[in-house]
């Protein structure tokens, strides 16, 4: 397959890799399969199949991705943290994140390893803020996202302005923490907070994110509640487990 | 009150019985057996003795002995239920990392086959 994209160097020389979590994805991931390497050639891709009930795993072999399967469903934190051990261990040096559900346009891959492989950076979170057309953002979780913002200033000591994106790029010292440990439910929040904690680095990078090609959105307004309380306790959790960590 | 004091000892016994009743068919695992054990004895004694429950709850500041007497038990259950919250959070934790090893000992196994690892 003839890439109709430039091939960033880590993806071509297989220090990269690409990981998308997908759960019940059957409709879209056979196509982001294809975007990937239409984009990119025959570059390392890694499908995490978190259990699904349908041919997600199937589809995803047939395309000509390497698929990891999880023996049930354990939750997008579980499931990327298993994804995150597994690149640790096969050597990557990078990894980028991209969702099964084809919200997170393939084509920025290469602006997100290039922000992330920067002397000092250990993370890029893709930010559709920074795009000028960076997609439709429903009013609960445009909310949810200024209120995030404002509550995890202080803690990150700098602005984030997507701190609920999941297109995410990590290099390998990242990499060696989240293979440890990493938070199971809603992780993208957390995860920013356990880098930032030790002192990593991140970024923002432009990105659009586009409508799932495929499915709906499981996501209820009592979830963006739950979600919201959840993420929270989650960071003032992890911050005390650090300080008593600190002390010891 | 005596009425009251009759039901939490009937209650108890029947606890301790269903537990017994349990750990002897292998339902539950004697480990976990004992917080319920401890409960119902605890429910039982303060049924069985008026005089420590009246210290109690003159202790407590409750002058209804029946008032005294469910919030002992509800302190007792909280308790029991707060020590199964960590077994099952351990066992979560332990369940995640286990199904995270299986599929990627699988991922590697199908891959050495595959020649590709």
């Amino acid at each position: 397959m003839t890439p109709s994209a430039p091939i960033h160097p880590l993806l071509e020389d297989g220090r990269a890799l690409i990981l998308v979590p997908a759960y019940n994805e059957e409709a879209a991931i056979g196509p982001l399969i294809d975007e990937v390497y239409a984009l990119y050639g025959k570059i390392p891709i890694l499908i995490i199949d978190d259990g699904s009930q349908d041919s997600t795993a199937a589809i995803a072999k047939g395309r000509g991705a390497r698929v990891l399967r999880l023996p049930h469903h354990l939750g997008l934190g579980g499931a990327l943290q298993a994804g995150y051990r597994l690149a640790f261990e096969l050597g990557f040096e990078f990894v980028v994140r991209i969702d099964g559900d084809g919200q997170h346009d393939p084509a920025y891959v290469t602006a997100m390893l290039d922000a992330v492989s920067h002397p000092g950076v250990q993370m890029a979170i893709g930010s559709r803020f920074l795009h000028a057309n960076g997609g439709y953002t429903s009013l609960p979780r445009g909310l949810g996202i200024r209120l995030f913002r404002t509550f995890l200033r202080p803690i990150l000591g700098k602005p984030v302005l997507d701190p609920t994106s999941g297109y995410v790029a990590v290099s390998r010292e990242a990499l060696e923490v989240f293979s440890r440990s990493f938070p199971l439910e809603y992780p993208e929040i957390e995860a920013l907070v356990v880098l930032r904690r030790r002192a990593f680095q991140f970024v923002e990078v432009p990105v659009s994110i586009r409508p799932r090609l495929a499915g709906r959105s499981t996501i209820t307004a009592l979830k963006s509640v739950y979600y919201i309380v959840h993420v929270m306790l989650g960071v003032l959790v992890n911050i005390l487990i650090f300080d008593r960590r600190r002390w010891r | 009150m005596e009425r009251l004091l009759l039901i939490t000892t009937l209650i108890a016994i029947a606890l301790i019985l269903t537990v017994l009743v349990s750990l002897r068919r292998a339902h539950i695992r004697a480990e976990y057996s004992v917080s319920w054990l401890a409960a119902a004895v605890i429910l039982l004694v303060l049924a069985q003795a008026p005089g420590l429950l009246g210290r109690l709850a003159a202790w407590l500041g409750i002058a209804d002995q029946p008032t005294a007497l469910l919030f002992l038990v509800t302190g007792v259950f909280l308790a029991v239920f707060y020590r199964f919250s960590i077994i099952i959070s351990h066992l979560r934790d332990a369940n995640i990392a286990l199904a995270q090893r299986v599929a990627i000992l699988e991922f590697r196994l199908e891959n050495v086959e595959d020649g590709r690892l």
